[in-house]
């Protein structure tokens, strides 16, 4: 019984293990930072949850039901709830300061860089 | 609540019938007829179709577009959503490293049936999806009957 009780709290807490949609996504980069666009249809945003744990940042949204009383579906092309989706972040990405927008179930996350891994001109002397 | 409308009753037996049907759709195997009106997987936007007594209730997952410009029409039974998403304007100084949104216009059908009132249609954008929900007529909702 107390084996049982302690593996029962090992397990993490979180829903790791459900079965999500990847969302998909467009990530591109300039000098100062990253810029992620997901698309989340059917996620409000307090069903949003965005997590940065060491170097791996995570989406995940659950997707909010719009559904009248006694629905039957007859016919599905999205078949499961939830999305998820995780990112390994580089050691120049400024974690602490990303910033999140979600709107129309699409989701753009601004990552800057730290301000010494921006890029600076170099002026070459001429002699 | 929402599972339901987005999983799929049904047994063990049918799913695995039904990944079968995927993949001879896929490899064009299939001798079955498919029905006219089917899509590929993957399309733009996903369409989820359910029925309450009352209504028949189609959702397209369209993230990210002017809902003011979505074309929606139902005509001889067939629901068109039609429109277009625009792609982001991405200055020339950034470089992309994914690029796996769908951009561009799109056109869904979705065949209904025939018991609907074409009267009665309302359509919502929240969060993404578009609701469109068609009534069903008084004539083909559940009575009960009196036995005498």
């Amino acid at each position: 019984m107390n084996e049982l009780q302690t593996q029962a709290q090992r397990q993490p807490a979180s829903t790791d293990d459900t079965r999500a949609l990847l969302p998909r996504v467009d990530v591109l980069e300039d000098d100062t930072g990253l810029t992620l666009l997901a698309d989340l249809p059917g996620v409000p945003r307090d069903k949003l949850e965005l997590k940065v744990e060491g170097d791996t940042l995570q989406i995940e949204g659950e997707i909010a039901p719009q559904t009248p009383e006694g629905l039957e579906p007859v016919y599905a092309e999205l078949r499961l709830p939830r999305y998820r989706r995780r990112f390994t972040l580089s050691r120049e990405l400024d974690a602490a300061h990303i910033d999140a927008k979600l709107a129309d179930g699409v989701l753009t996350l601004r990552i800057p860089k730290h301000a010494d891994a921006q890029p600076r001109r170099i002026a070459v002397q001429v002699h | 609540m929402y599972e339901s409308m987005l999983s799929f009753p049904g047994s063990l037996f049918s799913e695995l019938d039904r990944l079968q049907r995927d993949f001879d759709d896929l490899f064009g195997l299939s001798g079955q007829p498919a029905s006219i009106r089917s899509a590929m997987p993957g399309s733009f936007p996903a369409i989820n179709v359910g029925h309450t007594p009352i209504s028949v209730e189609v959702y397209a997952f369209a993230p990210g577009i002017d809902a003011s410009k979505v074309d929606v029409t139902l005509d001889h039974g067939v629901l068109v959503i039609a429109g277009e998403r625009k792609a982001p304007e991405v200055d020339d100084k950034s470089s992309t490293y994914r690029s796996e949104r769908a951009f561009g216009s799109f056109r869904r059908a979705v065949s209904l049936p025939d018991d609907i009132d074409p009267a009665r249609v309302y359509a919502t954008y929240r969060d993404g999806v578009l609701r469109v929900s068609i009534a069903r007529r008084e004539s083909a909702q559940p009575q009960r009957i009196s036995v005498q």
